[in-house]
């Protein structure tokens, strides 16, 4: 009977018994990114659910992420099989207007500038010891895309999904931080100051709903790997602009962006047990991460001074910082810092331009970077 | 392949493929602007 009672008992205390060093630290982190969301606002929709998710699968015995747990099945069905960020692709296409960037193509080019980060800090994280495929994951956090991040790191180095996702999403909600001194930096007063007028309009309804599918061929013949990107973000605007499915565009850009929304938070979150999580590697990861999307907005700043050379002073090239994939918000800095210096300046729909080339280029970018992959045999 | 080729591959052909191809996206766009006009008419009628 006092053999039951006290197995009994012991059943009540296994939990914090079988609590190892890293799990209260986690679930300190897991605090935060609710801190984050919560109070500060940075990415509410992911942190909140990373962070919640990151809590309990640091509960030990509870096996969430074990064989049948119920973390590890929506993990299993969303993430390894890639269908979560494909889906949340799906809505973004349907909330995203490419108008300000088809008025004016060429700023297109500033979407590419703004990815070349990615390229050089893969190089460095091969540098500092990394695998190839690690050094592809990290060096795609500086594409400030999370789909995209959680797409390529779910398929080729899942060990880091959880790290790489942290940072895509915290680095992606610190933009209105850090990307005004790099543009101050890089830019001089004069520069700051250039009045780049009004956007007209002159995409037809037909340009806009032929745009998307010269974007799907034209991008899948030339990087097949990451088709499933570029096919899903162009299938969701080609919803949008044609205006025949409106049921179909308000369901990806509502119910079904929602809910992979919660279900893709909470299974990164679980992907941050303590015991794989808390590493040097990781806080190695969040570092380069970091590095990236700075390199990101300094290479567009710098693409935006030649734009401006080689268009004889017409380009301000602070529109360049906005050529990484963080939407709307980059946009919104450069209209800022813009105001700052020439109040009657207005960059806003400039910017929008180059933040969706921004969309378009992370998306491109990771789909050349796998397409290399496989031409070289790697995967 | 070492570390060194592979890291130089992906830095150009990576960044050099990444601007060609949203270079050929944009001079598309400018064609399709040309093919098919905005007609101010036309999109309040729509």
């Amino acid at each position: 009977m006092l053999e039951a009672v006290g197995s009994g008992l012991y059943g009540l205390v296994a939990g914090f018994t079988n609590l190892h060093w890293s799990n209260p630290i986690m679930i300190v982190v897991g605090l935060f990114l609710l801190y984050l969301g919560i109070k500060k606002d940075f990415e509410p929709l992911l942190l909140v659910p990373i962070g919640f998710g990151c809590i309990l699968v640091n509960i030990p015995l509870a096996g969430l992420m074990e064989e049948g747990g119920f973390l590890k099945i929506i993990y299993d069905a969303g993430v390894i099989t890639e269908l979560f960020p494909l889906l949340i692709f799906v809505g973004i296409g349907a909330m995203t207007d490419f108008g300000p960037l088809l008025e004016n193509p060429k700023i297109f080019l500033l979407g590419a500038a703004g990815q070349f980060g990615i390229f050089l800090t893969l190089a460095l994280a091969l540098v500092l010891g990394f695998t190839k495929l690690e050094a592809v994951s990290i060096g795609i956090i500086g594409a400030c895309d999370g789909p995209t991040a959680i797409y390529v790191t779910s398929k080729y180095a899942p060990h880091l999904l959880g790290a790489v996702s942290v940072a895509a999403y915290s680095y992606m909600s610190l933009v209105p931080v850090f990307q005004p001194p790099i543009m101050k930096l890089l830019t001089s007063k004069k520069e700051r100051m250039i009045n780049m007028g009004a956007v007209r309009k002159s995409a037809s309804k037909t340009t806009k709903i032929v745009f998307p599918l010269i974007v799907t061929v034209i991008g899948g013949l030339i990087a097949p790997k990451g088709l499933p990107l570029l096919g899903t973000i162009m299938l969701g605007n080609l919803m949008k602009e044609c205006g025949a499915v409106s049921r179909l565009t308000k369901a990806s850009e509502n119910e079904i962006a929602n809910i992979v929304t919660l279900l893709l938070g909470i299974s990164i979150g679980a992907t941050m047990d303590g015991k794989v999580f808390l590493t040097p590697q990781t806080l190695i990861i969040l570092a380069l991460g970091f590095l990236a999307i700075c390199l990101d907005t300094a290479c567009g700043v710098l693409f935006g001074k030649l734009m401006n050379v080689l268009t004889g002073g017409k380009i301000n090239p602070l529109i360049g910082a906005a050529g990484i994939s963080a939407y709307p918000m980059s946009a919104r800095v450069v209209q800022k810092e813009g105001q700052k210096y020439n109040p009657k300046n207005y960059l806003l729909m400039h910017a929008m331009g180059a933040n969706t080339g921004g969309q378009v280029g992370s998306v491109m970018a990771a789909a050349v970077m796998l397409s290399i992959l496989k031409g070289m045999g790697i995967i | 392949m070492d570390n060194w080729t592979f890291g130089v591959t992906m830095i150009v052909v990576g960044m050099g493929g990444t601007l060609l191809t949203l270079l050929i996206l944009s001079l598309l766009m400018s064609v399709l602007k040309k093919v098919f006009p905005y007609k101010k008419e036309v999109e309040k009628a729509n």
